[in-house]
């Protein structure tokens, strides 16, 4: 496993994936920059239409052209900027060295084709296995990912088998060829707490040893809580905040992570009124000029409202977009 | 809620089936799935009671079965001195004027083709209860209530958010003034900041107009949230019922517990020490649910016996019910119990004969 010298397996600077719509420009993810260490748990939280899932998109090169398109930026993944290889190049590291794990699994197995040949692909494509040691590594595959009875169930279809279990078996494939960075896409959001507690458990555990790094995507500040070691808030395209997840958690140092973390129901606390954020998530298409979640914030005046806030640094590698970043994170503090 | 008052709603043994064809195409069988299987419940005047289970428990199927828009198999449902499982269907529909439903998916469950204005006026004629300038003003008033401006009375769904759609159909829902309202997933698809709205409006309107809800979720938080009193289901039977602090800091039922143990705490700290119980395996197939306890497949207490004796709901605590042979008001936990040992089996025997 290799990493550039600074230990960033990743480095993503000033992405903007913009989509073209008959309501003008969308900009999906506009100017992001973050890395990613070697061996890290990354996540990325926010509300749907926030840009995370676009962000994880554009890093495999999945953007639909057209409409969408990488307008600029950089991402850099082992040294190379991913942006600059060639397509043959890119299906070399997709599948090999970066794996994704989707939110539904229904829909990215093939219905039609046995999960044994969905499984042996990759390693024939990837590692140039016969079909013999493609067969039994998918077997070991499956049987790594808690599949009860591998050998019987690996010519199975994926009808056969349930949600939890379907989802065991993308993360087999994506492990398949024990790739560097493996991105999670909302992995466990269309299954019950029980099986996704299960699934949260087995990822971790089989984070933990092959070494791989890892981007999870969600809403759910619960899910990241216990999984991550960064966390990345991501509203209108842009990242808000950024910070390790303790210090997320514990002192968030801008107004819309702390409106998230405030509107979880806490189920150990006696509680009224649950806080909640007012108005809705903004139209990408028509942002407001200033700050876009100035229309929904609780801090909010005339300059956030006039002006694009600043992206400033309140500890060593926490970062907020936020005119009033200090004062938010300051107020944080004292709630301690 | 008064524990003497007079329940809203009584449910009586429900049980919902479904056939379906199983088998080869030359050799059909008929098997049923038990969607709601043997299910009591009280409901009382201007609780909330929450409903808390995995897919395919059967929750969806006994909010809807309370509503008539499933057919019941047997049972009773006790509303207003009738019972609805028995009315005939025109009797029903001047029942469903006081028992209204919030759907989870608020894409699907608004005609794409009518605009706002004739979505909530739809219950308004339907029950003939205003015409012309008073419906007009009651529609708007509705919107208000939800937090819609009136000004997007002629517009159609497609044009609002997801937030906004559910406040569409909670207006709709309001519009006949109903006593009683089944929340099914009420905001299940919906955003984090946009949930915490609908909970909050949710919980408003039921104080101003004195509304009993039965709020349907997978969503244990959410539930613990907005809920008087919780119902844990499993595989169409009730297994813990309580009130929601204790159901959530006290559970009996290891089934209960294990699900709240499951749900993510939004707090890196606690999650760092948390010992997860994590069951294993899925949740069986309702058509040939496991005999004896149902839970038994997954239940790392369980004993020969719970493969053969089918729990009842009985009383462990005060006002506090589970359905486990291992426990029994002298034995509430069932950490304590000697191993192999099931207290609750004399109950159990005595109930059964009863």
């Amino acid at each position: 496993m290799t990493a550039s010298s600074n230990g960033n397996l990743l480095s993503v600077k000033d992405l903007c994936t913009y989509f073209k719509t008959e309501d003008g420009t969308v900009k999906a993810v506009d100017g992001i920059s973050f890395e990613l260490r070697q061996g890290e748990t990354l996540g990325i939280v926010g509300e749907s239409g926030s840009g995370k899932s676009v962000a994880n998109l554009s890093l495999m090169r999945l953007i639909p052209d057209p409409p969408g398109k990488i307008v600029s930026g950089s991402i850099v993944f082992d040294g190379r900027d991913v942006l600059e290889l060639t397509p043959r190049e890119v299906r070399d590291i997709r599948g090999k060295r970066i794996a994704m794990i989707f939110q539904d699994p229904m829909t990215s197995l093939n219905p039609f084709m046995r999960i044994s040949k969905q499984l042996m692909e990759v390693t024939q494509l990837h590692l140039g296995h016969t079909k013999e040691q493609a067969r039994e590594h998918a077997i070991k595959m499956l049987e790594t990912v808690g599949i009860p009875d591998a050998r019987e169930r690996v010519d199975s279809y994926p009808h056969e088998f349930s949600g939890g279990m379907r989802q065991r078996v993308m993360i087999a494939m994506a492990l398949s060829c024990q790739p560097e960075l493996l991105i999670a896409d909302e992995p466990t959001t269309a299954l019950d707490v029980t099986i996704q507690a299960q699934i949260l458990e087995l990822i971790k555990r089989l984070k933990a040893e092959t070494g791989a790094s890892m981007i999870l995507i969600t809403h759910d500040l619960g899910v990241v809580a216990g999984m991550t070691d960064r966390i990345i808030v991501m509203y209108a395209g842009k990242i808000f905040e950024q910070a390790a997840t303790t210090e997320l958690f514990e002192r968030p140092g801008n107004p819309y992570t702390r409106g998230l973390l405030r509107s979880v129901p806490d189920p150990t606390d006696e509680q009224g009124s649950l806080y909640q954020i007012p108005g809705l998530p903004p139209d990408l298409a028509h942002l407001p000029p200033g700050c876009p979640f100035a229309p929904r914030c609780d801090r909010a005046e005339d300059l956030c409202r006039r002006e694009f806030p600043p992206y400033v640094e309140l500890t060593p590698g926490h970062y907020s977009l936020c005119h009033f970043a200090n004062d938010v994170f300051a107020e944080s503090a004292d709630q301690v | 809620m008064e524990a003497s008052a007079q329940p809203l709603i009584s449910i009586r043994d429900l049980k919902v089936h479904f056939p379906v064809s199983g088998g080869s195409l030359f050799r059909r069988s008929r098997q049923v799935v038990k969607a709601v299987d043997g299910v009591s419940l009280d409901i009382y005047p201007g609780e909330t009671l929450g409903l808390v289970g995995e897919s395919g428990c059967g929750k969806s199927t006994l909010g809807r079965a309370i509503l008539r828009l499933t057919q019941p198999t047997s049972g009773q449902i006790l509303f207003n001195g009738s019972d609805l499982a028995h009315l005939s269907n025109s009797a029903m529909r001047e029942q469903r004027r006081h028992l209204q439903i919030i759907f989870q998916d608020p894409y699907a469950s608004l005609n794409p083709r009518m605009t706002v204005s004739q979505i909530i006026g739809e219950p308004l004629d339907t029950f003939q209860l205003a015409r012309g300038q008073a419906k007009k003003e009651r529609i708007q008033e509705l919107m208000e209530m939800v937090g819609l401006s009136a000004r997007f009375l002629k517009r159609y769904p497609h044009e609002f958010s997801g937030g906004q759609r559910q406040r569409i159909g909670i207006a709709r829902a309001l519009a006949v003034d109903p006593a009683f309202i089944v929340a099914d997933e009420p905001i299940s698809a919906l955003d984090v900041s946009i949930q915490a709205q609908i909970m909050n409006l949710l919980d408003r309107l039921r104080r101003q107009k004195n509304l009993t809800y039965l709020f349907i979720s997978h969503d244990l938080r959410a539930i613990r949230h907005v809920s008087d009193r919780v119902a844990v289901m499993y595989l169409g039977k009730i297994v813990e019922l309580a009130d929601g602090k204790t159901v959530y800091k006290d559970p009996l039922m290891p089934y209960t517990r294990a699900l709240i143990s499951a749900v993510p705490v939004p707090d890196p700290k606690i999650e760092a020490r948390r010992r997860r119980i994590v069951l294993e395996g899925d949740v069986p197939s309702p058509i040939n649910p496991p005999k004896g306890c149902r839970f038994h497949t997954r239940c790392p207490y369980a004993i020969d016996i719970c493969r053969e004796i089918e729990p009842q709901l009985v009383q462990i605590k005060p006002n506090h019910f589970a359905a486990c042979i291992r426990i029994s008001p002298e034995e509430p936990d069932i950490d304590r119990v000697a191993p192999g040992a099931a207290p609750g089996l004399q109950a159990h025997a005595a109930s059964s004969t009863a």
